[in-house]
């Protein structure tokens, strides 16, 4: 009963962050499943979104203005990735890799602004780079905070009606079809005169903008920003991805709406938010998280895999 | 019409597994020509052909088309001037999307791709008309995703999509040799009437001498990176595939081609 009413008083905070995880998890869609690339820069840009979030904010700037600059610099991370991919021909995972590492300092260094403008002006600090530097943000205007969980929520809510909109459209467009077209066939694409380097790059910084978008979300729900929490994000979004498509595909046989499919990534993301709260409330440490975490996901993918063999067994002995 | 002057290709050279695809290779074709290629396994027909699209990169020599020296245009840009179709049925089409929707990226091949709508509902129509034309059903299934199509559907559809937006140049490499044999025939009779129509330039590789033969007004042989044979009008027309053994029937012994040419 303690449990259940535990659960129940958490469940707009899990509605928040699940739609916040539900933006990040859009973005990883992009990539993952649209261009057919797994991009690990999300761990390092979903910080690099948190962390200029946070500067800006204390810097002043308009709290919606700041996710919207998160937004931009997730697509700069983005365009780093592209060019070792793209121009370097690094493999994708590498190149992914290669970003996300050469974010860690990035993010640290722009952590370390806010380090610096804690001080006060006077004191011409060097820019600490720690791994535990941590800002808080609370006492800032923040358009999501974690005292109002259901405003949080209702702004994630619309956050995300708006994004899927956005996306909706733009895959419908020439140019986003081309970008389809790119992760569906990219020998096919060229053929039909798709430049898939420009729309391979295209499709990072857009994913990672997205991204950050949400870690800058995240910043302001959460009330500060901190270098590490980006670890494994990838997982997470993986996983939205994947419940939220094992479920639209239990729900609709035969196939959706493009805006339906999308709205199925934020359920996932919400289902994972709820998951990972009933570790929490049963007591159990949060680092469990992560095994969970890659269990589910490790799960979820092979399912298909799985059921494909089951059936061409059964063929077999027929 | 297209130009290829004096193109070398090497893959791994330096290296022990060094291989001469193209070597000094020159050939004009002229417009409304209908070139079919033969040759041996690992002749350089196809190598011949990439270098056209721009899939490779030539090692040295001109690509010109109408004029234009697109040698160091990238792949995607020569698109403009190419359509293609492919000898694997997967290549040529994107599985998970529309039958309407490969069409519509094929319609805009050479145009800058905005921020307009990727689909209309006029083209959607339009396609349907198109289709129906083949007798294959495919019009009555037209938002259905191309990865539910089988070898023989999927060529078809790339070369209404190499087609649809009507190229300079059209390059078939092998696209029936994965099909089965009555399939095969039917693309191949889409393929002639498509090019008669429109009196396209095309240049088709065929492992078929019967094919090669029977379609096109020229004929060219490769061998070892080389052009060995280049006939056309009434010559053509009166060979036979008896006579291309003789001639070059030690430049294939063992090859697949002998086979499919003495079936
Ligand atoms: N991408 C490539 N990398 C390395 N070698 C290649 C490549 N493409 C073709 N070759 C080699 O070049 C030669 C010509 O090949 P190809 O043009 O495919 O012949 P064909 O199409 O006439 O059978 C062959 O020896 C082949 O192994
Ligand atoms: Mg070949």
């Amino acid at each position: 009963m303690e449990f259940l009413i535990s659960m129940y008083n958490s469940l707009p905070g899990v509605a928040a962050e699940g739609l916040f995880y539900g933006i990040f998890a859009l973005g990883v869609y992009i990539t993952y499943k649209i261009l057919d690339v797994a991009d690990l820069t999300v761990d390092g840009s979903i910080v690099t979104g948190c962390a200029v979030t946070t500067v800006c904010i204390l810097y002043g700037v308009n709290p919606l203005v700041a996710v919207f600059i998160a937004f931009i610099a997730g697509m700069l991370a983005g365009a780093l990735t592209g060019f070792f991919h793209t121009v370097l021909k690094i493999p994708a995972i590498l190149a992914g890799i290669l970003s996300q590492f050469s974010l860690y300092t990035i993010n640290m260094i722009i952590m370390g602004a806010q380090a610096y403008l804690e001080k006060d002006g006077t004191n011409r600090a060097p820019i600490p780079m720690s791994p535990t530097a941590y800002a808080s943000i609370s006492k800032f205007p923040l358009i999501v905070s974690s005292r109002d969980k259901e405003g949080a929520a209702i702004v994630g809510f619309i956050f995300v009606v708006a994004i899927i909109a956005l996306l909706y459209w733009f895959f419908g467009t020439e140019f986003g079809c081309s970008l389809r077209a790119t992760g569906a066939n990219s020998k096919m694409a060229r053929a039909q005169g798709i430049n898939t380097n420009f729309a391979t790059v295209f499709g990072l910084m857009f994913s990672n903008g997205f991204v950050a978008l949400a870690g800058g979300l995240l910043a302001q729900f959460t009330g500060g920003s901190n270098i590490t929490f980006g670890a494994g994000a990838i997982v997470i979004g993986l996983a939205s991805v994947v419940i939220g498509e094992v479920l639209h595909g239990a729900i609709f046989k035969k196939g959706s709406n493009f805006a339906v499919k999308l709205a199925f990534v934020v359920i996932g993301s919400l289902i994972y938010s709820l998951i990972k709260r009933v570790v929490i409330n049963i007591g159990l440490d949060t680092n469990f998280l992560k095994l969970i975490s890659a269990v589910i996901v490790a799960a979820f993918l092979s399912a298909p895999n799985l059921k494909g063999n089951k059936v061409h067994k059964k063929k077999k002995g027929a | 019409m297209l130009e290829l002057k004096n193109i070398c290709k090497t893959f791994y050279p330096g290296t022990v597994n060094e291989r001469i695809a193209l070597d000094d290779v020159s050939l004009t074709l002229n417009d409304g020509d209908f070139v079919t290629i033969i040759g041996g396994n690992g002749a350089g027909k196809s190598t011949l052909l990439n270098m056209v699209s721009g899939t490779l990169p030539v090692d040295d020599g001109q690509v010109i088309i109408d004029g234009v020296d697109i040698t160091h245009y990238p792949e995607h840009k020569r698109a403009k001037f190419l359509g293609r179709v492919f000898q694997d049925p997967m290549t040529g089409t994107a599985a998970s999307m529309g039958i309407d929707e490969n069409l519509a990226l094929a319609l805009r091949r050479g145009k800058r791709r905005g921020l307009g709508w990727g689909i209309t509902k006029k083209e959607r129509a339009s396609y349907v008309e198109k289709l129906s034309e083949f007798g294959l059903g495919l019009e009555s299934r037209i938002t259905a995703k191309v990865g539910l199509l089988s070898g023989g559907q999927r060529q078809v559809l790339t070369l209404l999509m190499a087609t649809l937006k009507e190229p300079k140049l059209l390059l078939l490499d092998e696209h029936t040799a994965a099909l089965d044999p009555k399939t095969a025939k039917l693309v191949l009779e889409a393929t002639d009437k498509i090019i008669k129509e429109s009196g396209l330039t095309t240049m088709m590789i065929t492992h078929n001498m019967n094919d090669a033969i029977t379609y096109g007004n020229r004929l060219i042989m490769m061998m070892d990176g080389k052009i060995i044979y280049d006939v056309a009008g009434e010559e053509k027309k009166n060979l036979t595939v008896p006579d291309l053994l003789a001639k070059f029937g030690k430049g294939f012994a063992n090859d697949r081609m002998m086979l499919s040419g003495n079936e």
